[in-house]
Formats: structure tokens, C-alpha cells, sequence
């Protein structure tokens, strides 16, 4: 079967007043219908390989290299009719603030008919028909009358909710989440995870789903990826990484976690900071932070260990926990 | 959208009022006698008491007050003392000339502040960028009148192509819209349009690059909108605050362009409030502030009204 997303040694360098080497010899692989949660403190580049995927980026600003293929398509080539048709069409993306990925102007029912119209060619009272649905979809109050409210006139959660029937309108075969709750209150919270699940199921896509949140990534991924520095450093089924994980920077956020459960703490648990990343790594970026480390984890970049089919650890030291058991 | 007008329309009232006041009182205030202009040197204590009787200077202010609003509702804003002609006649005769000029440099200058402030805002922090700003400083800090004079020696001192004097032929007063009488708008719209150029593209510039380097736009490519649209979703955006600024530009365009009116002989409200300044003209400065006053409060209400009409964030506050 063809993977639904492949990513194959995606680096991503923002050239600038300060050049940050936000993504570094990215690799991953996403088959049609699976979950994905990408885990990863502040910076770590979560955000910047969602764009990436959509060809955000300002391309005067961004060196690119790698290969991305979405159902075998190459996207790093795409441009012009090609682009914007995956854009929206195939893979669709809903942001972390609503209240900001929203066009203030115009209205909900508007900004969803509008992308319906680009990508199914949809006259605007059929297009508007289809926001309907979504709106009733993704289980709005009143979705009629909805339809004429502009963004500031709705509650934060409903919000989510018009972006979320907005980014399914046109049934994308993936969605990328960024965050999508983080600006939510903890109920609402729920409710939105809720229906992300309930809808995924309903339309078959594959999900990446980015939050720095252990427990939201058990709750709606089959599989975790694991980022630190722009790299991928654990990656597996969502049994497999929580129950046995292999890095010590996941063993850290794990122990952090749920030793601090009761109190929703987040990831920053482990002390130190990320690497500033100004120039791409050439060893272990966790050695400083890595009750592990070992001299020879400053000199080279760690090696990649696969302990299993689509399972990989990026340590050093992984095999010897392995062997230790 | 109609409640929002009403409400707009009579909170305009008390500012009219206002307004009213000030331009009466301005002219109670004003020191010396506004007869002692237009009398004879020799003339006798009855003579004087005749002339401020029949110009109702002897009543008590409030009551002068009183007859003047009562007159300005019916149209009569009383008699120039310089020319003896009604006030209302040369008052919106001379704004109707600063209205034409105002609107014709309002047509020159807002399309190209837009498109250049547009440009600029596109192309943040390039070249082009500093070009615009560079020119839309320029522009709002030459003095216009300087830049008008240049304007004269070169067209039509030393080329001869374009007049420099009066709105008509032969210093005619009566607007045609033939070339003949638009030829003698051109060089005072042209300089009267430098300065909300410069405005104008600022403005566009900073709205357009601050609406550009917001979340949402980034949303409207990822869902697959071309840069068209997109450009349209960021004009739209932008429409209310430009209109604003343009709305308040077009009231400076019809009272601040003294200077330049002055320049090319512009029959214009600028033009005829010199005059009324200095020759001590009462009435008529009175009716020329009024009606310039209620013009801007006219222009903020329209102003208001369309802003609340594109931007539907306006009607809550
Ligand atoms: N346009 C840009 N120009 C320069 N640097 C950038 C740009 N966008 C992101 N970065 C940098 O790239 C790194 C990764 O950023 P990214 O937004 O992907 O983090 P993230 O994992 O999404 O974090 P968060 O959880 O805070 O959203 C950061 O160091 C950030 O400063
Ligand atoms: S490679 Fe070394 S420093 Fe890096 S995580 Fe593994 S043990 Fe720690
Ligand atoms: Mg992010």
C-alpha cells in the first residue's frame, strides 16, 4: 500500500537576520486512516513541519530540502493550480487560536462556502448548503443562523468548531491539527477532542496531531512521534512509546507526566532548554539535558535504532536498555 | 444598519449645536468693530446706530444669537458687509469651488496612495518599500505651496502647456466641464494631491503589512486560495481604517488648502475666508467656518456610517 504521507530527510532552514535550523534530517511515514500525534516541547519544530507539509513557508526566507510525497506525489515540486488543489483539497490544516486563523470580516458561512466553491467548483448556494452540513456536522448550535455570524461573535469553542467543519469541508484525505485545543478551556477541551476523534472515524483520514500534551496524544493517536531539535527521536505505536519508551527525553516527559497528572503540567518538566539551533546539530541534541549522556554522544549523532517494524529510537544508548531486558 | 445611522445622526446634533456656538462666538469675540470697515470716516452717531440696527448689532448677544440660527434654517445667513451680497450665494459658491478641487485631487491622490501603499505593504522591507516610503515622506513634508509654485514656472511659465491662475478662462466663475475650465484644475489638484499621497500610502502600507503578517492569512493559503483572493480577503480588511483616513483627508483637502487656493487664485472657501479675514467681513466669515464645520461633521458621519457598513467589528463598540 502506498503511504498516505512520506517524509524522507526534510531539513528546514530559516535564513534571516538569525538562521535557525528549525527541521534536521526529518523522516516519517503516514499510512491512509492513521492517527498520528507529534509530541514535542515549545520549539521544537512541531508547528514549522505542519507548514512544511502545506508549503507555508515564505520560500524567499526558507531553505528546503528532503522529499515529501503525499500519496506518491512529490509536494516539494508542486506550484501554481497543482498547489492550491492539495491545499484544502487533500491535506487541510486547523491552527491553534481560531481566533486568529479566522478572516475577522467575513462570515463563517462565507469563509467555508468560499473553499468549497475553489475546490469543488460549487455555485455559492450550493457551496453555502454544504457549510450548513458541516456546521451541523461538527455539532453547532443553531447552524443556520451561525452561518451569518462573524467570528468575533462566537464563543472560542465554537469557533474551533467552524474551523474544524471548515477544514473538513471539502473532505481532505488528511488532517493536520496543530495544537488545535491548547487555546481552549478544559472542558471545551474534551468536547473538541471528542468530535476530532468521532469525525476521523466518520471520514476515514489520516490525522497528524500536534500537542505538547502526553495525555491528549493517548487519548487520540494510534501512533506517537516523539520531536526534539527538529529531529524525530522516538517514534511507535502509542502502547509501545507509553508503555515502553526507549529515549531518555521521552522516558523524561513521561515520568514528568504523570508524576504530574493531578496537576496538568506540561512538558517543561525536565530542566534545561532546548538548543537554540543556530547551527544544525552534528551530536546528540539532548546530551546536555541527558541524565545518560556519554562522551561519545557529543561527538557524532546518535544512531538510529529500529527494534521493531516502524518503530525507531534515535540514542545512543537504546540497544542497551533493549539488551538490558 | 438603519438604527446605527439614527444613532449616529443624533449624536451628531449636539456637535452641530456646538459648532454653532463657536462660530457665533468667534466672531463676538473678535476685537474692533466690523462696521468701522465698511462705514465713512465722518459718519455721525445717528448714522452708526442706523447701520448696527439695521445688521441687528444692537440686540443683546443671545437674542442675536437666536435670530441668526432662526435665519441659518431658512437659508439666510444674512448679507456680506464687504460686498453686500447674501452670504449664503458666496459661501457655497466658493465651497463648490474647493469641493471641486478637493475632490479632484482626492481622485488623483487616493488611487495611487493606495496602490502604492499597497505595493509597499506587499513588499515589506524590500527596496520598492523604501522607495514608497521614501517618496510618501517626501510628499507630506514638502510645503505644497513651494511645490505649487514650482509647478507654475515649469508648466506654465516655461512650458506654457497648463494656466496658473482663476478656475476658468479669463477668470470666469462658472464652471464648465469642458477643457477649458479643467485645464485650470489641474496643477492645483496635482499639488494639492501631494500631501494625501504620502498620507494615504503610509497608512495603506501599515495596515496592508500588518494584516498580511497575521495568522489568518497564512489560513486562507493553506486552504488553497490563490493570491488574489487572498489580496482581496486583505483589502477588505483593510477597507474600514483606509476609508476613515481617506474620509479625514477629503475634510483637510476642502479647508486646508488656503495656502494653495492663494497660489492659483482658486476661487474657493480658502480663497474667500482671506478675504473675509481680511477685510473684517463678519457675516461672511461666519457662514464660511459654518458651513466648512458642518462639512466635516457631515464627512465623519458618513465616514462612520460606511465604516460600520464594511467592517462588522464596528457596530459593538
Ligand atoms: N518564520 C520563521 N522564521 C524564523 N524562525 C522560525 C520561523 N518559524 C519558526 N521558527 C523557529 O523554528 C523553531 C521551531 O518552531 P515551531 O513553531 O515549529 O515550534 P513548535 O514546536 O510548534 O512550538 P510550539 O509548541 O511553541 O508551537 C523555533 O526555534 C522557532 O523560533
Ligand atoms: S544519545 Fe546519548 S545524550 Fe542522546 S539521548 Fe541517547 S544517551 Fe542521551
Ligand atoms: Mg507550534
Amino acid at each position: 500500500m502506498t503511504p498516505l504521507l512520506q517524509i524522507d530527510n526534510l531539513d528546514v532552514r530559516f535564513k534571516g537576520a538569525r538562521t535557525v535550523h528549525a527541521i534536521n534530517d526529518l523522516s516519517l511515514t503516514l499510512m491512509p486512516g492513521e492517527t498520528l500525534a507529534l509530541l514535542g516541547e515549545s520549539g521544537s519544530g512541531k508547528s514549522v513541519t505542519l507548514k512544511t507539509l502545506l508549503r507555508l513557508l515564505k520560500e524567499k526566507r526558507t531553505d528546503l530540502s528532503g522529499d515529501i510525497r503525499f500519496d506518491g506525489t512529490d509536494i516539494m515540486t508542486l506550484s501554481g493550480r497543482a498547489l492550491r488543489s492539495y491545499r484544502g483539497g487533500d491535506v487541510s490544516m486547523v491552527f491553534q487560536d481560531p481566533g486568529l486563523a479566522l478572516d475577522p470580516v467575513y462570515t463563517v458561512g462565507q469563509q467555508i462556502a468560499e473553499t468549497v466553491m475553489r475546490h469543488k467548483g460549487l455555485s455559492r448556494e450550493n457551496a453555502m448548503d454544504v457549510a450548513l452540513d458541516m456546521l451541523q456536522r461538527v455539532r453547532i448550535p443553531s447552524p443556520k443562523r451561525r452561518l451569518a455570524n462573524y467570528p468575533h461573535e462566537l464563543s472560542g469553542g465554537m469557533r474551533q468548531r467552524v474551523m474544524i467543519a471548515l477544514a473538513l469541508a471539502c473532505r481532505p484525505r488528511l488532517l493536520l491539527a496543530d495544537e488545535p485545543t491548547t487555546a481552549l478551556d478544559a472542558t471545551v477541551q474534551i468536547q473538541i477532542l471528542l468530535l476530532l476523534r468521532e469525525l476521523q472515524r466518520e471520514f476515514g483520514m489520516g490525522v497528524i496531531f500536534v500537542t505538547h500534551d502526553i495525555g491528549v496524544a493517548v487519548e487520540i493517536s494510534e501512533r506517537i512521534a516523539v520531536m526534539y531539535a527538529g529531529q524525530i527521536v522516538e517514534e511507535g505505536t502509542t502502547h509501545e512509546v507509553i508503555r515502553n519508551p526507549r529515549h531518555p527525553y521521552t522516558q523524561g516527559l513521561l515520568a514528568a507526566n504523570l508524576h504530574d497528572v493531578a496537576r496538568g503540567a506540561r512538558l517543561d518538566a525536565i530542566p534545561g532548554a532546548p538548543p537554540s539551533l543556530e547551527v544544525r546539530p552534528d551530536s546528540c541534541s539532548f546530551a546536555p539535558r541527558c541524565p545518560m549522556a556519554l562522551p561519545a554522544c557529543r561527538q557524532a549523532l546518535p544512531p538510529v535504532l529500529t527494534p521493531g517494524p516502524r518503530r525507531r529510537v534515535a540514542c545512543l544508548r537504546a540497544g542497551e536498555t533493549l539488551a538490558a531486558e | 444598519m438603519l438604527s446605527y445611522f439614527l444613532r449616529r445622526l443624533i449624536l451628531v446634533l449636539p456637535v452641530a449645536f456646538g459648532v454653532s456656538v463657536v462660530c457665533f462666538a468667534l466672531v463676538q469675540i473678535a476685537p474692533g468693530d466690523p462696521l468701522t470697515a465698511i462705514m465713512p470716516v465722518d459718519a455721525t452717531a445717528e448714522q452708526q446706530a442706523a447701520m448696527r440696527a439695521a445688521y441687528g448689532l444692537d440686540k443683546p448677544v443671545p437674542v442675536q444669537y437666536l435670530i441668526w440660527i432662526g435665519n441659518l434654517l431658512q437659508g439666510e445667513m444674512g448679507r456680506s458687509i464687504a460686498s453686500g451680497r447674501p452670504v449664503a450665494d458666496e459661501v457655497f459658491g466658493a465651497v463648490g469651488n474647493s469641493l471641486l478641487l478637493a475632490a479632484a485631487a482626492a481622485v488623483i491622490a487616493f488611487p495611487i496612495g493606495t496602490f502604492l501603499g499597497f505595493l509597499a505593504g506587499y513588499y515589506r522591507d524590500t527596496l520598492l518599500d523604501r522607495a514608497v516610503t521614501a517618496l510618501s515622506i517626501t510628499g507630506v513634508s514638502v510645503p505644497n505651496y513651494w511645490l505649487g509654485i514650482v509647478l507654475v514656472i515649469i508648466f506654465s511659465v516655461n512650458l506654457g502647456w497648463l494656466p496658473s491662475m482663476g478656475a476658468g478662462p479669463g477668470g470666469s466663475q462658472d464652471w464648465h466641464w469642458d477643457w477649458a475650465h479643467m485645464r485650470h484644475l489641474v496643477l492645483p489638484a496635482v499639488t494639492l494631491a501631494v500631501v494625501p499621497i504620502g498620507i494615504v500610502a503610509r497608512t495603506v502600507r501599515a495596515l496592508a503589512g500588518d494584516i498580511l503578517s497575521m495568522d489568518f492569512v497564512t489560513a486562507l493559503y493553506a486552504k488553497g486560495l490563490s493570491r488574489g483572493d487572498v489580496l482581496r480577503h486583505v483589502a477588505r480588511n483593510a477597507a474600514a481604517t483606509a476609508l476613515s483616513v481617506m474620509g479625514l483627508q477629503l475634510g483637510y483637502l476642502l479647508g486646508g488648502s488656503i495656502l494653495i487656493e492663494t497660489v492659483f487664485n482658486w476661487p474657493g472657501s480658502g480663497f474667500l475666508l482671506s478675504n473675509a479675514i481680511f477685510q473684517r467681513d463678519l457675516p461672511l466669515l461666519q457662514g464660511t467656518i459654518l458651513v466648512l464645520a458642518m462639512f466635516f461633521v457631515g464627512m465623519n458621519l458618513i465616514v462612520d456610517v460606511a465604516q460600520a457598513a464594511i467592517d462588522p467589528r464596528v457596530k459593538r463598540s
